[in-house]
């Protein structure tokens, strides 16, 4: 199905967040989800079901003031 | 020096991680200033979070993570939640952004938030302005912290509300407060500590210095005479001039 990944649109065969996190190769990344602005911690990935046109966020630390 | 939600801070001073020209020189002006606390922040996953992560871990510092660029209550909330995760701390710095060129608090959004936050067992450490109505509210709220600005971010005009954050520094005894953003000087870091404040927040000041390293050092200094000078007793300002040198037993010429 069609989501959104990060603002771009990508086609994944992953029915949960998960799953999708590891399809894109960040299943062992340390990041921070947030599905269709609502937080998903990582606990909860596997069990959060993806919808097509889902926006999915992928947060990790950055600089800030 | 009051504490922040239970932690007594080594150094009076938050230092901001962004706007460094290399990781190198961020790490030694965190020598430098003494810094005992370090804002962080969130953003989409690039491939560089990582050793940003193993970096700041190394500064051995409390890392504060914050909501930058969020205009709404709900952004910000949801920015906490992902940071409390990723950064494992229930501190946040909690910015909700109400106009774009001023990056002035939406003090509704950033009220709506902390009652949020606070309820939700955050640490909240509220980035807002010198409005003494607003501080209640917020302290209400469950906030031990405010975070009141001296001048819009990245401004580096200094205290421009003196006479607000004297009003507002009286009006909370037991806050902690923070002087946040807008801070050019090492003197506006010593007048924001000779007010009574307790700490404040630097970034740009430092980061975009021609000597980032030495300027954090100047910064480190001036906070250390601010705080010494706040408990010294300060005179009290006249009109009019006394002279120091005593009339008493002067010559007649």
């Amino acid at each position: 199905m069609k989501i959104e990944v990060n603002g771009e649109q990508r086609d994944v065969a992953a029915t949960n967040v998960g799953e999708a996190l590891a399809e894109l190769g960040l299943g062992e990344a340390r990041v921070a989800t947030a599905l269709n602005g609502t937080f998903v911690s990582a606990a909860a990935r596997d069990g959060t079901a993806l919808s097509p046109a889902d926006r999915l966020e992928v947060l990790t630390a950055m600089q800030g003031g | 020096m009051r504490d922040f939600y239970g932690e007594t801070l080594k150094t009076p001073m938050m230092l901001g991680t962004a706007r460094f020209p290399s990781p190198a020189v961020m790490e030694a002006a965190f020598r430098e200033s003494g810094a005992s606390v370090a804002t962080v922040s969130l953003r989409r996953e690039r491939g560089a979070g990582q050793a940003f992560w193993d970096m700041v871990r190394g500064l051995g510092v409390h890392l504060l993570p914050n909501t930058a660029g969020c205009h709404s209550a709900r952004e910000a909330i949801t920015t906490a939640q992902m940071a409390r995760e990723y950064f494992q701390t229930d501190w946040i710095k909690l910015e909700v952004i109400g106009n774009a060129d001023t990056l002035q608090p939406d003090p509704f959004g950033l009220l709506e938030a902390a009652e949020v936050l606070c309820a939700d067992g955050f640490k909240v450490f509220p980035y807002t302005t010198e409005d003494q109505v607003l501080a209640a509210r917020l302290v209400d709220a469950g906030c031990r912290v405010l975070m009141p600005w001296g001048a819009p971010i990245g401004s580096g005009m200094g205290l421009n509300n003196i006479h607000g954050l004297r009003t507002l520094r009286a009006a909370f005894p037991d806050v902690a407060m923070v002087i946040d953003a807008g801070l050019g000087l090492p003197s506006h870091a010593a007048q924001a500590m000779e007010l009574g404040y307790d700490a404040i927040l630097l970034n740009t000041a430092v980061a975009e210095a021609d000597d980032p390293a030495a300027m954090a050092r100047a910064f480190a200094m001036a906070v250390q005479a601010g705080a010494l000078a706040a408990t010294s007793g300060p005179m009290g300002m006249r009109d009019m001039a006394v002279p120091s040198t005593p009339l008493i037993g002067k010559a007649w010429l």
